[in-house]
């Protein structure tokens, strides 16, 4: 293999294992601020036993998150220098940005956060909690905008080859940034609402018979059930925005070879990229076509116009295809799952089961996702501005291809030791966290103190 | 745009002393935690949690300096920041996962079962002195020029060991200050040992420098500045015999002074990069590139000056802020 098929290997492997962690914190960080909130203003002791369980699974992910993301910060200068050459003068200061207002805070106050609730006052460690969830949501904004900047830039020139930057603000707020950060807020949403969910299902099928994994089961499941069509919509948006900049990636992502009006919306297919045409076709007649101009026979442009422009098919196709149907999955045990709850306070057997196996469902559809947003850029890194070859490194492939192996060796069992340590985290709750009577005296509410915490 | 009156030439001066701070407030920071990761004891269990302990609340935003340094480089400099990871790409690959087995094996350790403890804190233990020594072999290549030849190796290898001391030095006289009982003991011998191993790496660096590159030879063996300019290696050795003293006569003070080992730790810090600064400016990869051919587009370096001037005090102040909260012997380590 030659240096630019590992380099783009290794790094989208490493951008892979990355943003598994950065989509669980994210969210989460909030979430452990409404924990944080409802423990201040009830007084009840389990809001705060439930802040210590998830501030433990936070600060796991959030230290595979900073690992990983070091890494990645190294990938530009050693596998792309062509890009920081081309568009340095434009990625460089959002990423400053991001390493300054984003990333110093988070790190910064995560130690008060996790070590500090008996050090600092009260106000203060809500405020820290507070300030770690602003700080990762800080870094989505600037990462993302960077990201959106490279799939539909402006604001810049091209002097000699190099990009300039122009107006910072049309950088910044590019065409594409406000769906792809609200698209992706809410995917963090989902994928912390599942973990929620599975995690507290998980606990109370190993025995657990206190409240707290009872009401972050509800708070998953309810704040997933919330979410999923507010995602639903702004993928819509999202795709409409994509048709509009990007019309090649969203022929790949329905499969539209030839430029039609009144595309079916093929539920499954083959596609072919040497006979340009797919195999095996099951779709709804005039399904694109509605959902992408909202009109029956609206016209969708085909690949067969971006001759030598456009994406390799298959994998975006496929790609879309996994993150929809992941999300109607997310859809209907979301929804099942808030209904049994609010009728019967309890999840059926069959239904506690699929929630445990959905904690992770929000990495499939998020990586689903990205694949079909990043491979549908190419053969461009940057579209229209650099391509992906013209960025790659001259380094010989061995050297490229040994670090791949020792990252993809590392990142294996990484992964297998978080899911194995967050299992056991859950296992073992099961015999800690009592609420003392002590405790339980002080509880102004009847209802809640006779339960165990 | 704020900052149009300033000249291309401001701009590198100004990113090029940011680009330094972060690498000495990494040095310093982060150094003293790989260092204590490189220190931990294999067989004593209770050592390494009061270890992993005293560096708890900090690691993560001492390796964040790190990536501003990384950052930095990318964009002020960016021909330099490839240049330089293009020719250290093995070494460079070693260093993030060496970062990589320390960072997670912090909090893996905490919550895995008991048998598997021992094996995180060993990746936490090798993790770190990976890291120490790639970082330590970079920063000798860098030196050099970006050389690969035998002697360049050599000079490479010798950093390695010097910096890995450096940082374990750090490291120990952190303990002193936030250790107690048998720990401080332990970190009392090993500072004692560091500060022989470091001073020695601190000699044989300074002097393998001199081979390297005639304008710096002929900087610092001129007269009349590079006398005074001695006045920097004899201030720091005459820290570092200072410390030596210390460090027999520290253990009966009933606590008192533990914070001065780890300040003249810090002070030498200071005085090493600051010869090292000297001897290469204005270069950023020293006899190859300069300041100025590497920089990047003033308009763009302008835009970034903004947050900047912003924002780093406010690290500085809430980084100052945390060490406060947490000042004082490390306590055991629980999400309280």
């Amino acid at each position: 293999m030659d240096v630019l098929v590992l380099s783009r290997l290794q790094f989208a492997l490493n951008i892979s294992f990355h943003i598994l962690f950065p989509t669980i914190t994210m969210a989460l960080a909030w979430f452990l601020f409404y924990f944080k909130l409802r423990s201040d203003f009830s007084g009840h002791p389990v809001w705060m036993r439930i802040y210590r369980f998830w501030v433990r699974v936070f600060a796991l992910t959030f230290a595979l998150g900073v690992v990983s993301g070091v890494t990645m910060s190294f990938q530009f200068g050693t596998n792309w220098p062509g890009f920081m050459e081309k568009v340095g003068n434009v990625a460089g200061p959002l990423l400053g940005y991001e390493v300054l207002t984003a990333f110093f805070l988070e790190a910064t106050f995560l130690g008060i956060m996790l070590f500090g609730s008996r050090k600092v006052p009260n106000w203060l460690h809500t405020l820290s909690t507070f300030i770690v969830a602003f700080g990762t949501t800080t870094s989505a904004f600037w990462i993302l905008s960077l990201n959106s900047w490279m799939h539909t830039p402006q604001g810049y020139e091209i002097i000699n080859g190099v990009v300039y930057a122009k107006d910072w603000s049309e950088i910044i707020f590019n065409p594409s940034f406000p769906y792809r950060f609200a698209h992706m807020m809410l995917a963090s949403g989902l994928t912390a609402s599942f973990v929620l969910a599975g995690l507290s299902a998980y606990r109370m099928l190993m025995g657990d018979e206190k409240i707290a994994p009872r009401l972050t089961l509800k708070t998953g499941l309810y704040t997933a059930a919330i979410l999923i069509p507010l995602q639903i919509f702004a993928g819509d948006m999202h795709g409409l925005n994509t048709l509009k900049h990007q019309p090649q990636k969203v022929a790949a992502m329905e499969g539209v070879w030839e430029t039609e009006r009144g595309a079916p919306l093929l539920l499954f297919a083959l596609p072919d990229e040497e006979a340009r045409d797919n195999r095996f076709e099951i779709g709804i007649p005039n399904g694109a076509s509605f959902i992408l101009t909202h009109q029956t026979d609206g016209e969708i442009k085909g690949l067969n116009e971006f001759p030598d422009e456009h994406p390799p098919v298959a994998p975006v196709f496929y790609g879309f295809r996994v993150m929809v149907g992941m999300g109607l999955l997310m859809l209907a045990v979301s929804w099942a799952g808030s209904v049994y709850l609010w009728r019967r306070g309890a999840l059926p057997r069959w239904l506690q089961y699929t929630t445990i196996g959905m904690t992770f469902s929000g990495w499939v559809a998020t990586l689903a996702g990205w694949y079909v947003t990043e491979i549908g850029r190419q053969p461009y890194i940057v579209s229209g501005v650099l391509r992906t070859e013209d960025a790659v490194t001259a380094l010989p492939a061995g050297n490229v291809a040994f670090s791949l192996t020792l990252y993809v060796v590392f990142y294996g069992i990484l992964l297998v030791a978080y899911i194995a340590t967050l299992g056991l985290m859950c296992r073992r709750s099961v015999a800690i966290e009592e609420i003392t009577d002590k405790e339980r005296s002080d509880i102004k509410d009847p209802a809640l103190g006779a339960a165990k915490a | 745009m704020p900052f149009e009156s300033l000249s291309a030439e401001t701009l590198g001066n100004i990113y090029v002393g940011l680009l330094g701070l972060a690498v000495l407030l990494y040095g310093i920071l982060d150094g003293y935690d790989l260092g204590i990761g490189v220190l931990l004891p294999p067989r004593d269990e209770k050592c390494r949690d009061a270890m992993i302990a005293s560096i708890g609340p900090y690691w993560d935003a001492n390796e964040t300096w790190l990536v501003l340094a990384v950052g930095l480089l990318l964009f002020a400099f960016p021909e330099a920041h490839s240049q330089f990871l293009q020719t250290l790409y093995i070494p460079a690959t070693l260093m993030l996962l060496g970062l990589i087995l320390r960072g997670v094996s912090f909090d893996f350790r905490a919550k895995v079962v008991q048998g598997h403890k021992r094996r995180w804190d060993f990746a936490f233990k090798y993790g770190s002195l990976l890291t120490t020594l790639a970082q330590g072999y970079m920063l000798g290549i860098f030196v050099t020029g970006l050389r690969t030849d035998l002697w360049a190796q050599g000079f490479a290898l010798l950093a390695a060991f010097g910096v890995t001391a450096a940082y374990a030095f750090i490291g120990a006289c952190w303990l002193i200050l936030k250790g107690e009982g048998k720990l401080q003991e332990k970190a009392y011998k090993w500072a004692r040992r560091g500060l022989v191993m470091l001073a020695a790496g601190i000699i044989a660096v300074s002097l393998a420098n001199l081979t390297l590159h005639d304008d710096v030879r002929d900087l610092w063996l001129s007269a009349p500045w590079g006398i005074m300019l001695m006045a920097i290696p004899l201030t720091c050795f005459a820290l570092l015999l200072m410390c030596g003293v210390l460090l027999k006569k520290l253990p009966e003070a009933n606590g008192k002074g533990e914070w001065l080992p780890f300040f003249i730790a810090l002070m030498v810090f200071v005085l090493s990069f600051a010869a090292f600064g000297i001897s290469y400016y204005p270069y950023v990869i020293p006899g190859k590139l300069t300041i100025m051919d590497a920089l990047s587009d003033a308009g763009s370096l302008r835009f970034l000056l903004v947050g900047t001037v912003v924002v780093v005090p406010c690290i500085l102040a809430y980084t100052f802020m945390v060490y406060r909260i947490f000042a004082g012997k490390a306590e055991k380590l629980s999400y309280y």
